[in-house]
């Protein structure tokens, strides 16, 4: 009875309430329900598997987001919402590898979503500028800066992982550290 | 104060670390210095960028778990479109397929090939008697074999092929076609009563396919008055025309309607009748019932029934006037005086007869 429930497609309150509170199984319910959708719209439009796979999270993450900032309001499905991501930004790779031949099979309903996709765009951009400043600056940087702005931990605990001898030779490291990951952050174009 | 200082305060302030009086005492500095502020704003963006940074990777990580869980294989299966088996066999075999059918076509190029049924220009036979090589040596042997009987050896070239001629003048200017006596060595007339004559072509046209001879040979005495005459104008259809000739030693009648105005594919130069010929009977005259000459015997269609082919006298008459002057003594003078019209067919053959012509080409 319980993986019935499981396997059946989780109602859209349930899963919004399940992204605000951090539940693991809404969004594995959520990823499961709507991922052949996706397939379907994929590889009938001259996509792969992977292909699917990037798109779709792209789309979870969108929706994750905006679920997350609370501008998420339940007046259109869920799965027109996520079916109408996906088809945004298959349609915008397709024309970057120009393969895009003016006509999309469709197999569902869909909306206008360009706001949240430029957007995502966007935000993406910064992350993947972060990513590059953080493989750049290189250890021990790397795992202060992420350990004490991402995971939280106190600089007490970086003092004990790193071995430093006191909390402001620590300190002074983290402030170095973060000055040389503005400046990588902000030189790249 | 030092940077690293200020960035700690930044940092404390954000966090809410701050004492309620120290906070304040910040928030004060904060409203004042501008560039404090703007300090502010940029560490809490920057910050804020590496938190989301941090929050996306972990979030991509955790899907990447789900999707390892999800048999994709089999949703891929379930959801592509799936062609018609036609399709779907044109897509797993295309290749094989494309190998077996060019092997097919080549296999029936070849064999229409060497059965010869590409070769059209058979079915197109001009009607000059070629006598063939198997003939000759029978002849050559039969010749050999009377020779050793008299115990004397007649060398006699066999003739290479055969036609018919028909004289247009009574001083011995002989129509033909050009097929009839092209590539020949000498050409030799002979008449019904069995008497040869040397002749020379002295105008050829490929073209229309005519040629005119002329009889050198001293012991030619002349002919009587053409019975015949030629006829400038095109005849009409069902015409009802005939031809005299020789497709084998003695002369040969024979008779039809005149089919059409024009040739094989349409060729204008021509008639089409229905008269039956045969190889031999080339260079022929074609007349009218009324003894007109309409036409040279030509051709056929072998592989049609009763298509065959004459020469319009209009082209004939072209070439007579088209012969060069030093080859001739005077200027040919075509008879205008029919002597056939009234006659009936066998007188009229009969009145012919002498003035059509075997022709041999050697």
């Amino acid at each position: 009875m319980s993986t019935e429930s499981k396997s059946s497609i989780p109602t859209d309150s349930e899963i919004v309430f399940g992204i605000l509170n951090n539940s693991e199984n809404a969004i594995k319910r959520l990823y499961v329900a709507y991922f052949p959708m996706v397939m379907q719209l994929i590889l009938n439009n001259n996509g792969t598997p992977d292909d699917a796979k990037d798109i779709y999270q792209e789309a979870i993450i969108v929706l994750y987001n905006k679920v997350k900032k609370g501008d998420f309001e339940l007046n259109s499905k869920l799965k027109t919402f996520i079916y109408s991501v996906c088809r945004r930004l298959w349609l915008k790779r397709l024309s970057q590898m120009n393969r895009y031949s003016g006509d999309i099979h469709d197999f569902n309903d869909h909306l206008p979503v360009e706001d949240e996709v430029e957007e995502q765009g966007e935000r993406d951009i910064q992350f993947t500028k972060m990513q590059s400043a953080l493989q750049m600056l290189g250890e021990p940087c790397k795992t202060i800066i992420e350990d004490f702005y991402i995971h939280n931990r106190s600089m007490q605990e970086i003092c004990e992982n790193f071995g430093y001898t006191n909390a402001d030779n620590a300190k002074t490291q983290k402030y170095k550290c973060l000055q040389r990951l503005k400046k990588l952050f902000f030189q790249q174009k | 104060m030092r940077d690293e200082q200020l960035i700690e305060a930044i940092e404390r302030y954000l966090n809410g670390e701050m004492s309620a009086d120290e906070r304040n005492a910040f928030e004060q500095l904060r409203r004042e210095n501008a560039e404090l502020d703007t300090r502010v704003v940029e560490h809490q963006q920057f910050t804020g960028l590496l938190k989301q940074y941090g929050e996306r990777v972990a979030l991509e990580k955790r899907l990447n778990a789900i999707h390892e869980e999800i048999d994709v294989h089999a949703i891929a299966e379930e959801v592509t479109v799936h062609p018609s088996w036609i399709v779907q066999l044109w897509r797993d075999h295309h290749s094989k397929i494309s190998v077996a059918a060019s092997i097919a076509i080549f296999a029936v190029l070849a064999t229409l090939f060497f059965t010869g049924y590409l070769n059209n220009n058979n079915s197109y036979t001009e009607l000059s008697r070629e006598v063939g090589r198997l003939n000759r040596s029978t002849t050559d042997m039969k010749k050999d074999i009377n020779a050793i009987k008299k115990g004397t050896r007649v060398i006699a070239a066999p003739d290479k092929s055969r036609g018919t001629g028909f004289a247009i003048t009574s001083n011995g200017l002989i129509a033909t076609s050009y097929h009839v006596i092209s590539g020949a060595d000498s050409i030799y007339i002979q008449d019904a009563a069995g008497r040869s004559f040397k002749v020379k072509a002295i105008y050829n046209d490929p073209q229309s396919d005519v040629s005119i001879l002329k009889v050198i040979d001293t012991t030619f005495r002349g002919l009587g008055p053409i019975p015949y005459t030629f006829k400038h104008s095109e005849s009409d259809l069902a015409e009802n025309v005939f031809t005299f000739g020789f497709p084998q030693d003695s002369p040969v009648y024979g008779d039809g309607r005149l089919t059409s105005a024009n040739g094989l594919n349409g060729d204008t130069l021509d008639y089409e009748i229905s008269v039956p010929i045969n190889p031999g009977n080339s260079g022929g005259p074609l007349l009218d019932s009324k003894g007109n000459v309409i036409g040279i015997v030509k051709a056929k269609e072998t592989r049609l029934e009763g298509m065959h082919f004459a020469l319009k006298s209009s082209y004939l008459i072209n070439a007579i006037r088209s012969i060069p002057e030093d080859s001739l003594t005077k200027v040919p003078v075509l008879n205008t005086e029919n002597s056939l019209a009234n006659l009936t067919r066998q007188q009229q053959v009969k009145k012919i007869k002498p003035y059509v012509f075997m022709v041999k080409v050697y």
